[in-house]
């Protein structure tokens, strides 16, 4: 702690250079920060997959039907705990850009299937009592504005109705809190039976189907006993672990996790030269005063020790202003305005970020300080 | 009576070589030196450039290692310390001064002279305390939140004098403290210097081309090729 005002009194001797550097640094860390997010809000889908659950579709695209029956079929299966179906409505509220996932499932499965989905029993009561019904996530209700009771028209862009419209309106009778953070909040779930009897066409098929297998070590061989079970049928099916699945949705838009990495390493590597740069300065215009220090009692590994501790300090204060800064700018939300449902900064990435600070401020520090610790003080106050 | 002389030596350099080796060429700078310095003397070392005194100096210090021979200062032999136990002994015992000052410019003058405290264990009340005494006996209290581009070359040399003795060293290594100061400047230096000595019975070693600061010393040596005598060579 003693040391704390000499190790600062080295930053201050260029303040421009010391404050470029440290707006650098505080640049690479809100990119750090940002990018996490965007990577965090692909990521989402994934991580919170069930690794106990399937997802079955049609063995062409997902875009093909499959028949409802499916489903007490593929519960006999063993392996099988038990199945629900859901069916994507694709729909638009009000204009396009007010883009959100919308599915037509059966209300009492879904509780069953995806737990991570948190509903008090009051407004499941009113879903199972409401045709019309929907249930919300907390984050599509705040998006919007919406409170219970809203009546909430969507026009279709796939699902007409038996009755010539395509509005389809729907009464807000649930809302849905995540178990978690990085759970999905910014779904639209309304109830199956009510959209089998009121589109045009398509009665008795579904979208896909979720499984859930009881014992997930077994996972694989239950999505290829389910494949072979519609082999050779109308409709063949594709199975595959549900984490999988999103991942390869996310990946339709190419692999996000390599681009953000790539684009992060290039930030750092850049940023780790500017910073090795200035501290390699910082020692060299210095040579003469560390010699001093060493001169009057100063140790070769305390010389060491005080040039790392600047070259922490310097990255810690514009790595800790970024970070923050990330963390705020996150905080501000989606920045898509809805493409991503799950967006903020996990703490544990905040953790890594910290880490990096301190991977930083020692690799662009070791070798100054190693030079400094080198110095002969005969040497040194000759030159 | 040369057995007291012997116990009460503050310096005793014994047969000692200084070789640097610039590329292929082997620079004998000192050979085979002898010297004693009893304690509370205030001895010049005087002598041509590249004679060798910052050598001895240095060695003397130890900010450098001999080639060969021993060196006794204070009853201990620093030739065979390790960095750290040498870098702690110089902390201890010894007060360096500087033809250019050497301060930090980044310090006020109160905090330059703290620096060597930062190696003890003293608080930081403690540390200020004992900087300000400092300050004090060199003249420059009222100076203390001045930074050294705030200072005059006499004030900044004072300064030093003041980082020198903060840890009340036994030992007080002066190199060229006059030669970057006016004639006033460098006669308060040298008036500074003196009283340490008399006043506080600091043993003074001072390498200086100046013969009217050498004259401010009890004892004048002369240095040339590496070899020490009483008189000058031309």
């Amino acid at each position: 702690m003693k040391y704390l005002y000499l190790i600062f009194s080295g930053l201050k001797r260029k303040k421009l250079r010391t404050g470029l550097t440290i707006l650098s640094i505080m640049v690479a860390f809100i990119l750090f920060g940002y990018l996490t997010a965007i990577r965090q809000a692909f990521d989402a889908g994934v991580e919170v997959a069930g690794a106990d659950r399937l997802i079955v579709r049609h063995k062409v695209s997902l875009i093909q039907l499959l028949p409802q029956n499916y489903e007490t079929k593929i519960e006999r299966i063993d392996g099988v705990d038990n199945a629900t179906h859901s069916t994507w409505f694709g729909g638009i509220y009000q204009e396009p850009r007010n883009f959100f996932a919308q599915m037509a499932i059966v209300p009492e499965e879904l509780f069953d299937m995806f737990p991570e989905y948190v509903v008090s029993d009051e407004h499941k009561a009113a879903w199972l009592e409401t045709r019309s019904g929907v249930l919300v996530g907390r984050g599509l209700v705040e998006r919007f504005g919406w409170k219970l009771g809203d009546r909430i028209p969507i026009n279709a862009t796939i699902w007409g109705k038996k009755d010539g419209g395509r509005t389809w309106e729907f009464d807000l009778v649930a809302i849905y809190e995540g178990i978690e953070k990085g759970t999905d909040t910014s779904q639209f779930f309304f109830r199956y039976d009510f959209f089998d009897e009121t589109r045009a066409g398509g009665t008795g098929q579904v979208g896909w189907y979720s499984v859930r297998v009881s014992d997930p070590d077994k996972a694989t061989e239950v999505a290829a006993a389910i494949d072979a079970e519609f082999a050779n049928s109308a409709q063949e099916t594709k199975s595959e672990a549900e984490g999988a699945f999103v991942q390869g949705f996310a990946n339709q838009i190419g692999n996000i996790g390599f681009i953000i990495m790539s684009i992060m390493s290039a930030v750092f590597f850049t940023i780790l030269l500017v910073a090795g740069n200035t501290m390699a300065y910082t020692v060299r215009e210095r040579t003469n005063e560390l010699a001093v220090l060493k001169a009057i009692g100063f140790t070769d590994r305390g010389v060491l020790g005080l040039i790392l501790s600047e070259s922490m300090a310097l990255t810690f204060v514009g790595g800790a202003m970024g970070l923050g800064l990330a963390w705020l700018l996150v905080s501000m939300g989606d920045p898509t305005g809805g493409s991503f449902p799950v967006f903020y900064l996990p703490t544990r990435q905040l953790f890594v970020g910290f880490v990096l600070i301190v991977a930083m401020a020692f690799v662009a520090g070791i070798i100054p300080a190693l030079q400094a610790k080198k110095l002969q003080i005969a040497d040194a106050l000759r030159r | 009576m040369t057995e007291f002389l012997m116990n009460h030596m503050m310096v005793k350099v014994r047969g000692v070589d200084k070789i640097f080796k610039r590329g292929s060429e082997v620079i004998h700078v000192l050979g085979g030196l002898d010297l004693s310095i009893p304690k509370g003397e205030f001895l010049a070392l005087m002598g041509p450039s590249g004679s060798g005194k910052s050598t001895l100096l240095n060695l003397i210090g130890g900010l450098d290692r001999p080639s060969e021979g021993t060196l006794e200062i204070g009853g201990k032999r620093i030739d065979r310390l390790s960095e750290r136990k040498l870098a702690a002994w110089r902390a201890r015992h010894v007060g360096l001064v500087f033809q250019f000052y050497n301060l930090m410019p980044v310090l006020s003058a109160q905090k330059n002279v703290e620096l060597p405290l930062l190696l003890t264990k003293l608080s930081r009340a403690e540390r200020k305390k004992r900087a300000a005494i400092a300050l004090d006996i060199v003249g420059l209290s009222h100076r203390a939140g001045h930074y050294p581009r705030q200072l005059s070359g006499g004030e900044q040399q004072r300064t030093g004098i003041a980082r020198a003795i903060v840890t009340d060293p036994t030992l007080l290594l002066c190199d060229e403290p006059t030669g970057d100061l006016d004639r006033k400047s460098g006669d308060e230096i040298l008036d500074l210097l003196q009283a340490l000595n008399k006043e506080q019975g600091k043993t003074i070693i001072m390498v200086t081309h100046d013969i009217h600061a050498a004259a401010r010393a009890s004892r004048t040596l002369y240095l040339n090729k590496g070899q020490l005598s009483t008189e000058a060579v031309d």
